[in-house]
């Protein structure tokens, strides 16, 4: 080819791709404002969920959806998020930041007002309150400090509403494996679910490839094995079991099998869910618990299933993920 | 203008200067270096986004997400192999280099299509392995455009801009972005398509204005497996293994350095992605004139002064010295590390191997490189695990000084065509 030919060439195929990404740009609307119908949600203990929505007209919305999916229909409130929980009048929000790239932590009082925001660096993971509502956790996925040969890491962060005291990150606290005082740099948590005393939780480390069961101490600051192979824990109602992803044959590469951990005895049941479920799961009463599951690239359900490996899996909320009911879990002294 | 293209031993002058680098080292290497830049543009514009991506479209876990980065490692190092000799035997570096940026391409184009976990596994190892494939060809074409004296300040004027695209991805991917947004996989979707494009161009210009010379004399020479594994008998050519051994070695990788400033100054974490952007920037800057400055004082002159500073960086992280100063000392002396020994590294290598074996003995080089370096970072977190940081940075300061003097006496004074072999 000559040379004004291939300069000619050039110009021609680049002019091409550039109105092909051009138009690839144009032709994806970005995600509308909601054009449902907005209404109040109350994070207030009663019986009924709320959720996100991933619906087309409300999409990253909170909702909230009556515990019975035949009687009534959704509210959508104007808060959006990413993620979200509620317990006992709390609510927890991870949502973007105005940049695109970062995020931060919305603490909503009953009335979705919001009562803290606290910038995170990382992408939007998990997000917890606990049963009283005092506590809240969340967990961000970070790449940029990927030391561990190129790979993810994530952090935790814990933060008491009562005494705004902040833990930022879990990584400096003392770890013992299996009794022993353990002191790798590849400690990554996520996945916290607190128990009713509010010092108390559960939550994930993985390190060397192995995903533990920790139980974590607030007052003094330490995290002990409880057992491997257990990812986002979601402690009942009672405290007596765990909900978690089990990884199928011990490799996270062939999917999860959500599972329940009894931990006085250590009898892991598999749920009759046997599609692959990412999610912390939610326990809607002592014998029920709910997931989101994604149903393709924009939307997602929620469904639940049995804790007990009985019966079939079934959506209790279509168009929605992050479940969080609002009348379980709490403390005895709070009614 | 007056132009000097300019062999050092003729005595005469050379001209500095980026506007004489960048002319003097001619064509070959300005196309190559375009479509590195626009492939960087490409790939760290999807690199930037994915976990956004995985976590918020896709709802993968971030383990998934690691397993999927795990894979990486293995695909390249023996492509990479395989793509240096075939390049040779039959004489097509420029196809091999743009088969490698070709499927690199389609991987993105692929991105946006499928959404299963091990689809995207084997998506992204695909990806990787289009970059195995092409980058010994590629330094192949480049070593082999222009006169052996001009080496340096040619794989300096491609390094910087190389990373002059890595730096402009994630601006790219955010621009994308704030038009489209995060809110539905759609935008992803046209993020992909975006960073298909570009990289589709990068191939376009490959293919209509990288040329792949052969002279008469290569063209003559049979390359055969056994002379490719009788590459390494040479003496020459193991004293260089044995140097990128070294320099494998001695690096036990950026995050490690970033986690223990992180450590010691009890920094916030918002500003660990700032810590990679510095060095960045100096390499950036610093690879081109550092390139340049090599083919006049010698590359193994520039790879000890490459090394010093890398020593540098370990004697102060083992001092442990407080404030804003010593972290930005260390963040530029690491980036005056990278920008003295990278490209560097490659100018030297290329005239120890003939011509027609040039794109193996790359390959060779990078991969002993880059399983060095695999294993010192490895060891380098066992032994963090075990004792702190404190302890392995010493050995890694000691690592380095031994790289630094085996440097001096393993390489070649003056590596002159033809005098090699």
């Amino acid at each position: 080819m000559r040379r004004r030919t291939r300069v000619g060439v050039a110009v021609a195929g680049c002019t091409v791709l550039a109105v092909l990404a051009a138009l690839a740009i144009a032709v994806a609307q970005p995600a509308g404002p909601a054009t449902a119908a907005l209404g109040t949600v109350s994070l207030t203990p009663a019986p009924g969920l709320v959720a996100r929505s991933t619906a087309a007209d409300s999409h990253g919305h909170l909702i909230s959806a009556p515990a019975d999916p035949r009687r009534g229909p959704r509210t959508v409130s104007p808060v959006q998020c990413e993620r979200l929980f509620a317990a006992n009048g709390t609510g927890a929000c991870l949502r973007q930041d105005g940049d695109l790239t970062t995020y931060q932590l919305a603490v909503l009082d009953e009335h979705l007002a919001v009562r803290r925001e606290i910038p995170l660096v990382g992408v939007p993971n998990r997000v917890r309150v606990s049963p009283s509502g005092r506590l809240v956790t969340w967990a961000v996925f970070v790449t940029g400090d990927s030391y561990n040969g190129g790979r993810f890491s994530t952090r935790v962060g814990i933060l008491d509403t009562r005494t705004q005291d902040l833990v930022p990150t879990l990584e400096d606290w003392t770890v013992t494996v299996a009794g022993r005082p353990y002191t790798a740099t590849d400690l990554n948590f996520w996945g916290v679910t607190f128990a009713v005393d509010d010092r108390h939780f559960y939550a994930t480390m993985s390190t060397g490839g192995h995903r533990y069961l920790m139980l974590g101490d607030l007052e003094a600051r330490r995290l002990e094995t409880v057992r491997d192979g257990v990812e986002c824990p979601s402690l009942s109602p009672d405290g007596t079991r765990i909900a978690f992803k089990a990884a199928r044959d011990g490799e996270p590469s062939h999917g999860w099998r959500l599972s329940v951990l009894e931990l006085a005895t250590g009898r892991v049941t598999p749920l009759a869910e046997t599609r692959g479920v990412d999610d912390q799961a939610a326990w809607i009463d002592e014998h029920t618990v709910a997931y989101g599951l994604p149903r393709d690239h924009d939307g997602s359900d929620v469904w639940t299933v049995p804790a007990d490996g009985t019966g079939t899996p079934a959506v209790l909320i279509p168009d929605a993920d992050s479940p969080a009911a609002l009348d379980v879990g709490r403390p005895p002294s709070d009614g | 203008m007056y132009l000097s293209t300019v062999d050092r031993s003729s005595g005469k002058r050379t001209r500095t200067g980026p506007r004489g680098t960048i002319r003097s080292v001619g064509g070959t290497v300005v196309v190559l270096g375009t479509v590195s830049l626009l492939t960087d543009i490409s790939s760290e514009m999807v690199t930037a986004v994915l976990p956004l991506y995985f976590v918020l479209a896709l709802h993968v876990s971030p383990v998934v997400f690691g397993l999927m980065d795990g894979l990486y490692t293995g695909a390249t190092a023996l492509l990479r192999l395989v793509g240096g000799y075939v390049a040779d035997r039959f004489r097509r570096r420029k196809a091999v280099a743009g088969i490698g940026y070709g499927i690199s391409a389609l991987a993105k184009l692929a991105l946006a299509a499928v959404t299963g976990v091990p689809a995207l596994g084997a998506v992204l190892v695909a990806d990787r392995a289009g970059k195995g494939l092409r980058t010994a060809p590629r330094d192949a074409l480049i070593s082999l455009s222009v006169p052996e004296s001009m080496l340096g300040r040619a794989f300096g004027v491609h390094r910087a801009m190389d990373s002059a695209g890595a730096f402009a991805g994630p601006l790219v991917a955010l621009g994308v972005l704030a038009a489209v947004g995060t809110g539905a996989s759609s935008g992803f979707t046209a993020l992909f398509f975006v960073s298909f494009c570009i990289a589709a161009s990068a191939v376009l210009v490959l293919m209509l204005f990288a040329r792949d010379r052969t002279d008469a004399r290569t063209a003559a020479t049979s390359v055969t497996l056994r002379g490719a594994m009788g590459l390494m008998r040479g003496a020459e050519a193991r004293k260089l293994l044995g140097a990128a051994a070294a320099l494998g070695l001695s690096t036990v990788g950026d995050g490690f350095v970033y986690l223990i400033l992180v450590r010691q100054h009890d920094v916030a974490a918002g500003w660990f992605p700032l810590f990679a952007v510095v060095p960045n920037v100096v390499y950036l800057v610093l690879a081109g004139p550092f390139g340049a400055l090599a083919d006049r004082v010698g590359r193994r002159v520039m790879l000890r002064y490459g090394y010093a500073a890398l020593a540098a960086v370990y004697l102060l992280l083992t001092l442990d010295l407080p404030g804003i100063p010593a972290i930005g000392a260390i963040l530029v002396l690491y980036g005056v590390f990278y920008a003295a020994t990278d490209g560097v590294l490659m100018a030297l290598a290329g005239p120890c191997f003939p011509a027609e074996l040039r794109t193996t003995g790359l390959a060779c080089v990078q991969t002993v490189q880059a399983l060095a370096y695999f294993a010192s970072s490895v060891a380098f977190g066992l032994a963090w695990a075990g004792w702190g940081a404190a302890a392995p940075t010493g050995v890694a300061l000691a690592v380095a000084l031994l790289a630094c003097g085996l440097t001096w006496v393993l390489l070649p004074k003056h590596a002159k065509p033809g005098e090699t072999r």
